[in-house]
């Protein structure tokens, strides 16, 4: 009993290590999100479902763009991650596409949209959403 | 001249170039451990503000926050709980919880003055949150019900209180 464990210690301190850092990392700096709905597309295309690189540095300083791709909590429920762009930024005023009216976004809150318009829930249903839902900006990466 | 060059080859760089590494990966080792415990598990913040009195003081307090509980949802009607303020996403901001998705909340529009009172249903994914001293806390009842996301832990021990004078020993 003693002998196993002493020949399995190595590699199970291994993989400790390697998973408090890599948690580290995807917390803090970069990390790989799916992409499997069709709001996105044709920017990111549902079958096959693509990877793509997330970036959170810019999270701590609310580096921002509009346009920019971002993955975000989604707020009728919280272990739901919604890939969205950024349209609009706090204190601009938008146009919502379908229905003829103007509102601006309040202070600490950003319009996002999907960019297949027909198929995604987003900020035109349940309007602007909490700055910091936004969890990170992505790249597209891999396949 | 060649004594200094024989001294240079002398000294053993690759046990201090090894030693160096091993080094460094102790504290990128140690900086992980850190960040998943503080980010994952358990956390200190000192908080400080009117609009918790009299559970927090005024001055500040170091609280202890639990962010498991939260990730397993188990976030309750009375819970004191430290969130991401939606007016601004650069501050924490600690409050209680008064009602989750689903629940109806009654509250005073305007406590000093009025006993006018609002009734309202929790939407889905959001919480209602108010602070303890309703005269100076900016809470749900201006800035409407708080997504869960922005939930980053809750708040369960009080470590210690920062200057903990007796109110009568300042007159």
């Amino acid at each position: 009993m003693a002998g196993a464990w002493a020949a399995v210690r190595p590699l199970v301190k291994s993989c400790f290590t390697g998973s408090l850092i890599g948690v580290t990392i995807a917390d803090r700096y970069a990390s790989l999100v799916t992409v499997d709905g069709k709001s996105m597309y044709p920017t990111f295309d549902p079958k096959p479902a693509e990877r793509v690189l997330v970036e959170k540095l810019s999270l701590d300083r609310y580096n921002f763009s509009r346009g920019d791709v971002v993955v975000l909590r989604s707020p009728s429920d919280h272990r739901d991650l919604n890939v969205k762009r950024l349209i609009a930024l706090p204190g601009d005023w938008i146009q919502v596409p379908e229905k003829q009216e103007i509102r601006q976004i309040p202070e600490g809150h950003c319009w996002v949209e999907g960019d297949n318009a027909g198929a995604s829930w987003d900020s035109r249903e349940y309007g602007p959403v909490r700055h910091f839902s936004v969890f990170l900006c992505s790249y597209e990466f891999g396949t | 001249m060649s004594g200094f060059f024989r001294r240079l080859a002398g000294i053993p760089w690759r046990d201090i170039a090894g030693d160096a590494l091993s080094r460094t990966f102790l504290c990128v080792k140690a900086f992980c451990v850190v960040h998943v415990i503080d980010h994952h598990v358990l956390s200190l913040s000192h908080v400080r503000g009117p609009s918790m009195l009299p559970a927090m003081n005024l001055a500040g307090d170091v609280v202890a926050v639990d962010k498991l509980s939260v990730r397993f949802g188990k976030v309750e009607p009375g819970d004191i709980v430290l969130l991401i303020s939606p007016e601004d996403p650069r501050k924490l901001v600690a409050k209680r919880v008064h009602g989750l998705e689903g629940e109806t909340v009654s509250y005073f529009v305007d406590p000093g003055n009025s006993s006018a009172s609002k009734t309202v249903v929790v939407p889905q994914g959001h919480v209602w949150v108010q602070g303890d001293n309703p005269y100076a806390s900016r809470d749900s009842r201006q800035f409407g019900p708080v997504p869960y996301g922005l939930i980053t832990g809750k708040i369960f021990c009080r470590v210690r209180q920062l200057f903990s004078l007796p109110l009568h020993s300042l007159i």
